[in-house]
């Protein structure tokens, strides 16, 4: 049931991302160049929707399907990390067209090219891990 | 019967609007959030990497990636079996229709316009991406190999990705993620605008 639940939920995803296009390089240039306002539409309304049922989730202290609390876990304050990261990651963002989910659902649709995207960002991921201790967090 | 689902098949065949999107996304973030998970998929690069035995090199990989993050590897794969089944049954047959400014940029850092691949579906990624003179030139090699080590190593760093930051802690109001955000957009942007067209320009 738990293997059938989330495979069901990531085919959700991949439907989504592919059929409004945001797996797309194309809109993810369109999108760095303020070209269209699809990807900001995507985003936006994403975030809107998620601040607004978050807070509900919260304002109602829903629990889980399975009766226990929701935590949402505040992340440590830093701005190095999260702006020297973030730029990192935003470099191969536009450099691929691609982010991680979009990765997997880009293989799914047979590029596999990606691959090596996908291969290459696990070396990154490793290498994060070996470094870590001496990167400014 | 069978002209209802034809129509239905029409429909979803269709580019679906942004807003279907931001909602849909929303849904399946928020299971996950009532099924006790949290949503970002870079997280599951962490957990592949201690899957293969990472953790014995670097103990940021020893842990119990299949108690915390199996699902996730289940997110991935569903991810991709998506990809799958929309590109085979409700795949578009017209090319992208993307801005003009895109069209000329693309074709500036040296890619080809939106097409229809030979079977006449929708392709949402350059020809390029489908051909091997391209993916194992040095230009191709370069973004793939270059591109994606960047991916992994800053969405580690940040700590999430798009899915973990832009969607998941926004939502959440998390200022983390806010400056995460816009270290995203100031790599992408200064991607798109300097580098690209330094490297590849015409």
């Amino acid at each position: 049931m738990k293997f059938v639940k989330y495979l069901g939920l990531g085919l959700l995803f991949g439907m989504v991302m592919t059929k409004s296009e945001a797996v797309s390089w194309y809109r993810i240039q369109e999108m760095f160049l303020f070209d269209s306002f699809h990807m900001y539409g995507i985003i936006g309304s994403a975030v809107v929707l998620g601040i607004i049922t978050t807070a509900l989730i919260k304002a109602l202290n829903l629990q889980t399907f399975k009766g226990e609390e929701i935590k949402f876990h505040p992340k440590n304050m830093s701005v190095p990390r999260y702006l020297i990261g973030g730029i990192i990651f935003g470099l191969g963002w536009s450099m691929t067209g691609a982010c991680p989910g979009p990765m997997y659902t880009l293989l799914g649709q047979g590029y596999w090219a990606v691959l090596i995207i996908i291969a290459s960002a696990l070396v990154g991921t490793y290498l994060y891990g070996a470094l870590r201790s001496k990167l400014p967090h | 019967m069978f002209l209802f689902a034809q129509e239905v098949t029409d429909m979803l065949s269709q580019p679906w609007p942004w807003y279907v999107s931001g909602a849909l996304i929303v849904l399946v973030m928020q299971l996950l959030v009532f099924n006790g998970k949290s949503f970002g998929v870079s997280a599951s690069m962490r957990a592949a990497c201690s899957a293969m035995g990472a953790g014995k090199s670097v103990s940021f990989f020893d842990f119990d990636w299949k108690g915390s993050q199996g699902w996730n590897m289940l997110f991935i794969t569903g991810a991709a079996i998506g990809g799958f089944i929309s590109m085979q049954f409700l795949s578009g047959d017209e090319a992208m229709d993307i801005g003009s400014k895109t069209m000329e940029y693309v074709k500036s850092i040296g890619f080809s316009e939106p097409e229809v691949a030979d079977n006449g579906k929708t392709m949402l990624l350059p020809k390029e991406y489908n051909d091997p003179n391209f993916v194992f030139s040095a230009k191709g090699l370069f973004i793939l190999i270059f591109g994606g080590f960047l991916i992994g190593f800053g969405a580690r760093y940040a700590g999430g990705c798009t899915s973990g930051h832009a969607i998941s802690g926004l939502s959440q109001l998390q200022i983390p993620s806010l400056i995460a955000v816009i270290g995203f957009f100031i790599g992408g942007l200064t991607m798109t605008y300097f580098i690209l067209p330094l490297l590849f320009g015409a």
